[in-house]
């Protein structure tokens, strides 16, 4: 198998009077398909290295490589472009667009990438919300759905461009324990059965269990010992 | 293009207060904009209507913008030759070689010609004696340059021709000498010897001053009075478009040598008070577009406020910073847009409303309407300057909107 999501040395340092180190010299290799849950205390890095994973943040050092190109050489716009195309984000708050429904914030993607005609966009929007079990309120505002609805939709969203990567930042952070067991389930199954590779930060041990790996994070280094003492 | 105006409609669509005053900013500036520009420009097209059907379109007169080069200087350019102290000639005043000019001048397109004898000249009866202006005309192509042919009251100035000791007068100086059709004056001019004419005309122009000492004659009977034989000093000068005035007048000046004053020209001054008339105005209904754009700027920086999440997460769904930008500028532009739309709309009702204001100014008999311009262009100007000042609006925002680093929006929501 080979690494679809490599980080070498990662640093993120925020400048200021007092300079604040997010993430710390990490280091690792995620296969495609697999499931990574990272782990750690609140202000251990865990989102920071997320983002800096999924490309939205630059590192101060060191570099990330995605389905085998180093991106420490693009530009925002071609950043922005492999977030398009190969990543996919869900966070803990869904981020559902208002003014529209939630077929169309699932077409968001499709149709900012421009390679489906509107009908096909609709077409496999359809699709997605169905395998998520939320084909029946497509055509609702986002306002008018259930939490656990709401993160299905923004999990639809996040595959609308048949990403590689899903990064998801405490995707179960807002939700109750049966929703979150159902998030859970749809992760784990889009690694194992859909062939995606799922990145998932977590405070939550019975998330973290489903995992393939379990990365912990401690003061922005890795500490491996930080999962075993979570509660399964 | 597509997706970026459905979310800026969708922006717009859910913020319908906003949104509308925003609009109605916009729909008011547009159309006092049309009202106010169509009245000052409405007023200044009639005021210079005024100018130019009252005075010669061109006056070619005996005078010269440069003395004359001398014969020596033309002969010798080269050389080292100072002339100086020239005298001139003494001679009959007057356009040399009037008739071969007045022909060059025929030949013109779009133009009517008159040869004009002025001068002054003293007119006596009843022992009363006054200075008047004096202008030997030929009847005929007079009325194709001059209205003065619709300001006579009796008389007319077809009948000059049929006596050449007729004159034309004033009414203002009729009732000075209390004259009348048929009256009997006399009239001399320095150094001739004063002849008896007889009153075949009176006119009115409205104006004191030209009433009271413009006097007309027949051309012939001004050479012989002003003792200027076949002499004319003037060409009195007509066009179809008044506006090619200057540039006609300057190719005959050219041709013939003679100074040719356009109407433009001469009234220099007053087309320079129009100019800072319509800048004032322009100026003035700019602010209130001006004034209406913040309103855009205030709608859309609170959508940009409010929408920040929103933002970032286009942004990390991999929308590039300009296709943030682009749904903000289509925003001020949707608003723009149809702001000037309704605006234009309004303001031709503004325009018809105003149109049919009809005011009695102190001291004239007839009710005059308020002078409406329905030109094209300002509908253009009104509309362009509300789309440009939305532009600009909504760009400063929108450009926040394209800086939204989506990190820090997601860092603080989480």
């Amino acid at each position: 198998m080979s690494a679809v999501l490599r980080a070498e040395s990662l640093v993120r340092r925020l400048e200021g009077e007092v300079p604040v180190t997010l993430v710390d010299g990490v280091s690792l290799e995620i296969e495609r398909g697999q499931f990574i849950a990272i782990m750690g205390p609140s202000g251990s890095g865990k989102s920071s290295l997320l983002y800096l994973l999924g490309l939205l943040d630059v590192p101060t050092q060191g570099r990330v490589w995605l389905d085998g190109q180093d991106t420490s050489t693009y530009r925002e716009d071609e950043l922005a472009d492999r977030r398009l195309r190969k990543l996919g984000f869900v966070f803990q708050f869904h981020f559902l667009l208002a003014e529209f429904t939630v077929l169309d914030n699932v077409t968001l993607p499709m149709r900012r990438l421009g390679e489906l005609d509107a009908e096909a966009a609709s077409a496999r929007g359809m699709k997605l919300l169905g395998d998520l079990g939320v084909a029946d309120q497509a055509a609702k505002r986002p306002h008018q759905l259930s939490g656990g609805q709401r993160q299905r939709v923004a999990i639809a969203r996040a595959l609308a461009n048949d990403p590689l990567v899903i990064l998801a930042d405490e995707p179960t952070g807002n939700l109750d324990s049966a929703s979150s067991a159902n998030v859970q389930q749809i992760l784990r199954d889009l690694a194992h059965v859909s062939g995606k590779t799922v990145v998932a930060v977590t405070h939550d041990g019975t998330f973290a269990s489903a995992a393939d790996q379990r990365i912990g994070l401690v003061d922005g280094k890795i500490n491996n010992e930080w999962p075993t003492r979570m509660p399964a | 293009m597509r997706l970026a105006l459905d979310i800026a409609f969708g922006h717009l669509t859910t913020r319908k207060r906003q949104t509308l005053v925003s609009l109605t900013g916009v729909v008011l500036g547009v159309a006092f904009f049309l009202a106010v520009s169509s009245l000052m420009r409405g007023s200044e097209k009639d005021f210079l209507k005024r100018l130019v059907d009252n005075s010669p379109h061109i006056t070619v007169s005996d005078e010269y913008r440069r003395p004359r080069e001398q014969p020596a200087a033309l002969r010798w350019s080269d050389g080292a030759i100072a002339i100086s102290n020239v005298k001139p000639q003494t001679e009959t005043r007057g356009i040399r070689g009037y008739r071969q000019k007045l022909e060059f001048v025929e030949a013109l397109p779009g133009l009517r010609v008159a040869p004009v004898l002025y001068g002054s000249a003293v007119l006596t009866f009843a022992g009363r004696q006054e200075g008047v202006a004096l202008s030997g005309v030929i009847p005929e192509t007079l009325k194709g340059v001059s209205t003065i042919d619709e300001k006579i009251i009796e008389g007319s100035i077809g009948a000059l021709s049929a006596n050449p000791n007729g004159i034309v007068i004033g009414k203002g100086l009729a009732g000075k000498f209390n004259l009348s059709l048929g009256s009997t004056l006399a009239v001399s001019a320095p150094g001739t010897p004063s002849r008896s004419m007889k009153v075949v005309g009176i006119f009115r122009t409205g104006q004191a001053s030209y009433d009271d000492t413009q006097t007309y004659v027949l051309l012939k009977r001004a050479q012989v009075l002003l003792d200027r034989p076949n002499r004319v000093n003037r060409f009195i000068i007509q066009l179809d478009d008044p506006y090619a005035a200057r540039d006609t007048a300057s190719r005959i000046e050219a041709a013939i040598g003679y100074k040719a004053l356009s109407w433009a020209e001469a009234s220099e001054d007053i087309v320079s008070l129009l100019l800072v008339r319509n800048i004032i105005m322009y100026s003035v209904v700019s602010a209130i577009l001006i004034v209406a754009s913040f309103g855009i700027y205030n709608t859309l920086s609170t959508i940009v406020m409010e929408k920040t999440r929103d933002i970032a997460i286009m942004k990390s769904m991999g929308f590039h910073a300009r296709d943030v930008r682009r749904i903000f500028v289509l925003e001020g532009l949707i608003v723009g847009t149809v702001g000037s739309l309704f605006g234009l709309a309004l303001g031709l009702v503004f325009m018809k409303a105003l149109s049919e204001v009809s005011l009695r100014p102190p001291g004239v008999t007839e009710a005059v309407n308020l002078p409406i311009w329905w030109g094209p262009e300002q509908y253009a100007l009104a509309a362009a300057f509300a789309l440009g000042s939305c532009l600009v609006a909504a760009y400063l925002p929108a450009r926040r909107a394209g800086a939204v680093h989506p990190v820090d929006i997601l860092r603080g929501s989480t």
